[in-house]
């Protein structure tokens, strides 16, 4: 079979995205690629475990981290981890509407936390906690912003992938792109769970 | 796009979109290469310096940057790169498989790598090279002024994204592709060395990734890392540095490991001895090689109890290592050994390799180590297993592979030449440097007073560099007159056992017109022994799948390194450097989405092509 033909229920292979050797190769290499991901966040998390008491002239954590909205972010991170399994689960069943609807609402969750973001660190920096004031500041925009910088690139990613896949329904070729997007934003997710609990639960009573 | 189509675009256009491991093995080699005779020069300045007490040839900021070049270029741009070309050149075809995983990807690794390359060695010409030596501790390095520490940052941030892509390359090149019957206790030790290689690759770099971004962002945007007085912390990039850092050295040295046991077996017309210890040592010395990185800061004051485990884990890395001098030895004894000049490098290595390691475990004794600490005991120590090791494992694997990777074999006696000034050159040059740390003589000084009685241990030190100028100018004449000769060879010419000499010569660029069927390990080596004339094939012949090449790589690339020039000048040129940073990444992003947009399915040749091409083989 053609890997550019559009698939039909008929023809689905169980796993669209691992059907094909360079789709077991991306989906592998994908994988070892996010073990790599997770040393780069380690360190950048050890750095900030050295410095995070640091504040040089800037505030303390637990004077200007606000709880509630960056509760509200985790929680749309979260939800938008549960919309690409759905996505991924559709994607499955060959159901092209519904995996590319579930895809687009992770989209707009994803531009949604980094507009709460924006605003969050728009907020520090009003308050005197700058990337300068400290090693505080330094390790928390540098921790705090890598992880924004992949959901940028995430939103950035899917959106290209949607754009240039309406109309054109799942083939052994776009299968394992979708599927490696679904893969990056849960690991993307993950992290900001230890950032919640690292940088934001342990600054408030740590 | 057909096979025709590609042959219309000229050389140059061919070697810049190339997506054959074959072609990328060849520039990495091409380009390591380079990079070795500029690092090789650099080391040649200062040996003239220290030549004799006092001297005034190379002085003060200059001498530090010519010694912080020569360490970053040799570690970097030298060994690295030519480590990648015989894992492109040889690991595809010791597994049986027709290209790496990602042929895309690994062309955009290698342009990456020479774009880092090109950036900061740009940095003699703009001012000035870095100067905080190639581990660039903090305060030193955010406090070097002008902007030499900011190409190193670029620079290597740079190649080193192209590191990591390889890595992965080949993990899931050695994972997924290989030949029908080549299970993993069949592959060649060469291709383990790369797998575990790849694999401490993969987990080592993203730590330097990050050291390399908070030294940026101290030096280019005043953040506060490594600066004590607003609460950072330098020993955090000393750590950051090691945890790379220590992995790094096993990076290096295993394929050159992986690189004697192939050499050993082929001319000893032995198996090697000892397959499954030799496996399990590489996987060990991995694995321990994430446990040591404090050994090289046992003087920062980390306390006894970590001091002493890392002491332990240290000298616990001489066991596996130990037992692979032993089986090299062994595969050795009772064999038709034959001397080639490949075989004389590995065998040179074995004993060099040996007094390395026995100078690491006593760098390794915590306590003794206080008075060997920068010293040039240490200096000694690191030449003995990175040149004495290494790259001696290299020229190996340079004799042995390049009839594989060119077509025509070296001058054997130009290579014995060859072998003999370099071995002697290095013994002369760092043997005495031991004593000469004994006696107290710190590293990285550009001179020493004539009371010390430094002077004639440093003179046969430098004599000993000129041996080993004098054997890489043999190595580069050796080239020239082997390439102006242009003798073909056959496919096998050393009667080798494994997969990748059961190929014609040159090698076809899908590799196997077959895949092979791979019946236990030395694959050839079983055939010829069933009086078999090849592999058995494991598939008829049928159409194989190629990738497409592609310009993106290169432009991706280039985009990345006008960024890295933009961050360098961010501070001091101001609006133009913005719009090179911009622009820069613009370009980088627009490659990436071009590269996501374009569908590219590879094309086919066809059987009745490769029919045509192969006449007399059996379908």
């Amino acid at each position: 079979m053609d890997v550019g033909q559009r698939l039909t229920d008929q023809n689905f292979p169980e796993s669209p995205e691992k059907a094909t050797l360079e789709g077991k190769n991306k989906f592998l290499g994908f994988w070892l690629f996010l073990g790599g991901e997770t040393v780069l966040f380690a360190t950048l998390f050890g750095t900030y475990l050295g410095l995070r008491n640091s504040f040089g002239k800037g505030p303390e954590a637990s004077e200007i981290f606000q709880l509630p909205i960056v509760f509200i972010a985790t929680m749309i991170l979260l939800t938008s981890s549960l919309t690409s399994v759905y996505a991924v689960l559709a994607l499955k069943e060959n159901r092209v509407k519904a995996m590319r609807g579930w895809f687009f609402v992770t989209l707009l969750l994803g531009v949604a936390f980094l507009g709460l973001e924006i605003y969050e660190f728009v907020h520090y920096v009003h308050e005197g906690h700058t990337f300068t004031s400290g090693a505080f500041g330094s390790a928390f925009y540098t921790l705090v912003g890598f992880h924004g910088g992949h959901v940028l690139f995430g939103v950035l990613w899917i959106a290209a992938l949607l754009v240039r896949n309406s109309g054109r329904g799942l083939t052994l070729y776009n299968s394992p792109k979708y599927y490696l997007f679904a893969l990056y934003w849960h690991f993307v997710d993950v992290v900001w769970v230890f950032i919640f609990t690292v940088v934001y639960l342990m600054g408030k009573v740590g | 796009m057909s096979n025709a189509h590609a042959a219309n675009k000229s050389v140059l256009w061919d070697w810049l979109t190339t997506v054959d491991h074959k072609k990328i093995g060849i520039l990495y080699l091409i380009s390591g290469g380079f990079f070795f005779l500029v690092g090789g020069l650099e080391a040649l300045l200062i040996r003239i310096q220290l030549m004799g007490p006092e001297m005034t040839f190379l002085t003060g900021d200059l001498y530090n940057q010519v010694l912080t070049m020569h360490g970053t270029t040799m570690i970097f741009l030298a060994a690295m790169p030519i480590i990648f070309a015989f894992m492109n050149a040889v690991v595809p075809l010791q597994i049986g498989a027709r290209d790496v995983a990602f042929p895309f990807l690994n062309s955009l690794g290698f342009w990456l790598f020479f774009f880092g390359g090109v950036l900061l060695n740009l940095s003699w010409f703009l001012g000035g090279a870095p100067d905080a030596g190639w581990t660039a501790y903090a305060p030193l390095s955010t406090q070097s002024s002008g902007h030499g520490v900011d190409f190193y940052v670029l620079g290597l941030q740079i190649s080193g994204a192209g590191t990591l892509m390889g890595g992965i390359n080949f993990l899931v090149t050695i994972i997924n592709m290989r030949a029908p019957g080549m299970t993993f206790m069949r592959m060649p030790l060469f291709t383990w060395t790369a797998f575990v290689t790849s694999g401490l690759i993969l987990f080592a770099f993203p730590a330097l990734t990050i050291g390399f971004f908070l030294l940026m962002f101290d030096r280019i945007f005043e953040a506060n890392f490594f600066d004590a007085n607003m609460g950072g912390n330098a020993i955090i990039w000393e750590h950051i540095f090691w945890i790379f850092g220590h992995p790094e050295v096993y990076i290096l040295i295993l394929p050159a490991f992986g690189i004697i046991s192939e050499v050993v077996a082929t001319f000893a017309k032995k198996r090697l001895f000892g397959y499954s210890a030799m496996v399990f040592a590489t996987v060990l010395i991995g694995f321990l090689g994430f446990m040591v990185w404090a050994h090289h800061m046992f003087t920062v004051g980390l306390g006894p109890v970590a001091n002493s485990i890392f002491a332990v884990a240290t000298m616990a890395i001489a066991i596996p290592t130990g037992v692979k001098i032993f089986n090299w030895i062994f595969t050795m004894w009772g064999g038709r050994n034959r001397f080639t000049t490949a075989n004389l490098f590995s065998v040179g290595f074995i004993p060099t390799f040996v007094m390395g390691g026995v100078t690491g475990v006593m760098l390794a004794a915590a306590p003794a180590d206080y008075q060997y600490h920068d010293s040039y005991f240490v200096v000694a120590h690191f030449h003995y297993v990175i040149v004495g090791g290494l790259i001696l494992g290299l020229f190996s694997g340079l004799y042995y592979w390049y009839p594989r990777m060119f077509g025509v074999m070296l001058n054997e006696t130009l290579g014995k030449w060859n072998f003999w000034t370099f071995f002697i050159g290095f013994h002369l040059t760092f043997f005495p440097q031991h004593f000469l740390g004994l006696m107290g003589m710190p590293r990285r000084y550009f001179t020493y007073p004539e009371e010390f009685q430094l002077g004639s241990l440093n003179f046969i030190s430098t004599i000993g560099a000129i041996g080993m100028t004098v054997g890489t100018i043999i190595f580069v004449i050796n080239i020239i007159v082997t390439h102006a000769k242009g003798e073909k060879v056959s496919g096998d010419p050393w009667d080798g056992r494994t997969l990748e000499w059961a190929m014609p010569n040159p090698t076809p660029h899908y590799n196997f017109l077959q895949t092979p069927l791979v019946r236990g390990l030395d694959a050839l080596w079983i055939e010829k022994m069933a009086g078999n004339k090849g592999m058995t094939p494991a598939e008829p012949i049928g159409d194989i799948h190629m990738p497409n090449n592609s310009i993106l790589p290169f432009v991706m690339s280039l985009g990345f390194f006008i960024a890295g020039l933009g961050f360098i000048y961010i501070n001091t040129a101001g609006l133009p450097a913005l719009i090179a940073v911009i622009g820069g990444i613009g370009i980088g992003l627009v490659c990436m989405f071009l590269r996501s947009w374009i569908d590219d399915h590879g094309y086919h040749i066809h059987k009745e092509d490769l029919l045509k091409e192969n006449k007399g083989v059996d379908a």
